[in-house]
């Protein structure tokens, strides 16, 4: 060692970085700080996100048109699978089917890449994690967001289905907007919860995709869960429509197609809805954030 | 040695362990029975090896400094400069540090199927400049790395630069920002000469306006041009720890040349 006489020979490494105003490197800040770093970020989240959705089809002759032409196979495939050949239609006219399967897809869509996005946001990304120093949140956010940007292409399709088959633009579009909001919530809520988790576990990427599609069949996106469950004890079908799934897509239709009205939603359905995303988002950030020093360990 | 720094201290490592933890790898050679035995046969934290690479160092740096980390491959050079910057979570120990130290390089944040041009914008977000810091110096990105010399490679995707030019343009986002206490992990080597003369002066300069340097780098020579202190590491232990013409004899007489 270089010797270096100087007064703060012989303190302790804590005294000597509490005398100097040094602090704890990597430390996790609380939780108002947090949040208004991630605040500052803002930026980098939405730019991360539209990298990723870019990068996405960059390599394909067609670019940036399979944005739209993915949700449209994706309508067609389960059309013929459901609609022709499963004749899960009962209860509907031809006329509202379509358009009430279209819907459910592309909303339950929108959820389930939220999590799926959101298992693989820090283990997926550990080399960014460990090298650069930003809110880890921005993660899970920006794929989230990522998802979002994915479902307003969808939403294209979504409205010529719609309109093609019957119901014209009408003031209840407009609840298309709060409906966005509060799934978004709930759904970057969810992708925090599930990156937690995953940057633990990262098993749960394969495990995942089949607790969404229970999850996805559970919630009635091929069928009405009225008329699908009648004759059931009423408590089944009561508990499958307040899931978060089934409300948001049953909101999205409600808005969209006239002919699917207010009976079809459970009582309190927006109180359901602006429940499940407020304690989503909000449980699920205090989550992420209890973790935020760690996840560089991988 | 002329030694200019103050004794305001910049990093204070203490007893500092790092511990990664690999998953699949005990055992078995990964196949289905043994990834089952394992789950089967309870332990603590089965089926995770753990990999001890940073083992009780502890070291003072002060402001004005230029500090070299040398040691053989593996010896926990750059896990020791990740867990500096805050970005590795301490098994145990603490490292205290003034503002935030930074390592320099953006790689993990660039995508290969965007034009340089957007990666320049989300690489500089990434390390935290605003947009309009971004704004100002997009030009001397650009220009820096030389990328545009050639036509106009800077609105093509990454991936078809040349690994050349994908690194001159790496080391040119990296290098817009300036920082309190920087590290810089064998990044002077990319390029061509011509580049790599333009990005040690480069380096120079953010030398100059950070607090304390740290530089990992296997070039001897590039560490006594450099710094005035040395740390060794070899196995996660530290070795020696002194003025850089004392340590690096010693570490050539370790390494037989």
């Amino acid at each position: 060692m270089s010797a270096r006489p100087s007064p703060d020979d012989g303190m302790s490494a804590a005294d000597l970085a509490a005398k100097y105003g040094l602090s704890v490197s990597g430390a996790r800040p609380g939780l108002v700080e947090y949040i208004r770093q991630l605040w500052g970020r803002r930026h980098f989240i939405l730019a991360f996100s539209q990298a990723k959705l870019t990068a996405q089809y960059s390599q394909a002759k067609l670019g940036q048109l399979w944005q739209v032409a993915t949700p449209l196979l994706n309508a067609a495939v389960y059309y013929l699978i459901f609609g022709l050949i499963l004749n899960a239609s009962r209860g509907m006219s031809h006329d509202v089917y379509i358009p009430f399967l279209v819907t459910g897809v592309f909303t339950f869509t929108f959820t389930q890449s939220s999590v799926m996005s959101g298992v693989r946001a820090i283990s997926g990304n550990l080399g960014l994690v460990r090298a650069l120093h930003f809110p880890r949140a921005s993660l899970p956010i920006s794929f989230a967001l990522q998802q979002l940007q994915q479902l307003l292409f969808s939403m294209i399709v979504m409205v010529l289905v719609v309109v093609g088959f019957g119901s014209m633009p009408g003031l209840s579009w407009a609840l298309v907007v709060p409906i966005l909001v509060l799934q978004f919530l709930f759904n970057t809520g969810l992708a925090m919860i599930m990156a937690r988790l995953g940057s633990k576990t990262p098993d749960l990427a394969q495990l995942m995709p089949f607790v969404m599609r229970t999850w996805m069949y559970a919630s009635g996106v091929m069928f009405s869960i009225t008329h699908m469950l009648k004759g059931r004890p009423e408590w089944i079908a009561d508990v499958l429509q307040v899931n978060p799934a089934a409300v948001y897509m049953d909101l999205m239709r409600f808005a969209l197609i006239d002919e699917y009205g207010s009976s079809n939603l459970p009582s309190h359905v927006w109180a359901i809805a602006l429940f499940w995303a407020v304690v989503l988002f909000a449980g699920g950030f205090v989550f992420f954030w209890k973790a935020e020093e760690r996840y560089g360990r991988g | 040695m002329a030694e200019q720094h103050s004794d305001r201290p910049t990093v204070i490592a203490d007893d500092l362990h790092i511990v990664y933890r690999v998953n699949g790898s005990r055992g078995g050679k990964g196949s289905a029975t043994s990834a089952l035995s394992r789950i089967i046969r309870r332990g603590e934290e089965r089926g995770v090896r753990k990999v001890h690479a940073v083992r009780g160092v502890s070291f003072t740096s002060y402001r004005g400094e230029a500090i070299g980390l040398i040691g053989s491959n593996g010896s926990g050079k750059s896990t020791l400069l990740r867990a500096i910057a805050g970005l590795l979570p301490a098994e145990s120990g603490k490292v205290y540090t003034d503002g935030q130290p930074s390592l320099l390089g953006v790689n993990a944040a660039l995508m290969n199927d965007l034009t340089g041009e957007r990666n320049v914008i989300l690489g500089g977000l990434a390390m935290g400049m605003s947009r309009e810091q971004i704004r100002e110096r997009y030009q001397d990105i650009v220009e820096f790395s030389g990328i545009n010399e050639k036509g106009d490679f800077i609105t093509l995707p990454m991936r078809t630069y040349s690994s050349g030019m994908a690194a001159r343009l790496r080391f040119s986002i990296a290098a817009a920002k300036d920082h309190d206490v920087l590290m810089i992990d064998e990044a002077l080597a990319t390029g061509d000469r011509k580049f790599q003369k333009r990005s040690e002066q480069r380096i120079r300069e953010l030398r100059k306006q950070a607090g304390t340097v740290f530089l990992v780098s296997h070039n001897n020579k590039s560490i006594r041009d450099t710094c005035d202190r040395v740390l060794w590491l070899e196995r996660g232990e530290l070795r020696m720890d002194g003025p850089t013409a004392e340590v690096l004899k010693e570490y050539e007489k370790f390494t037989g040349k």
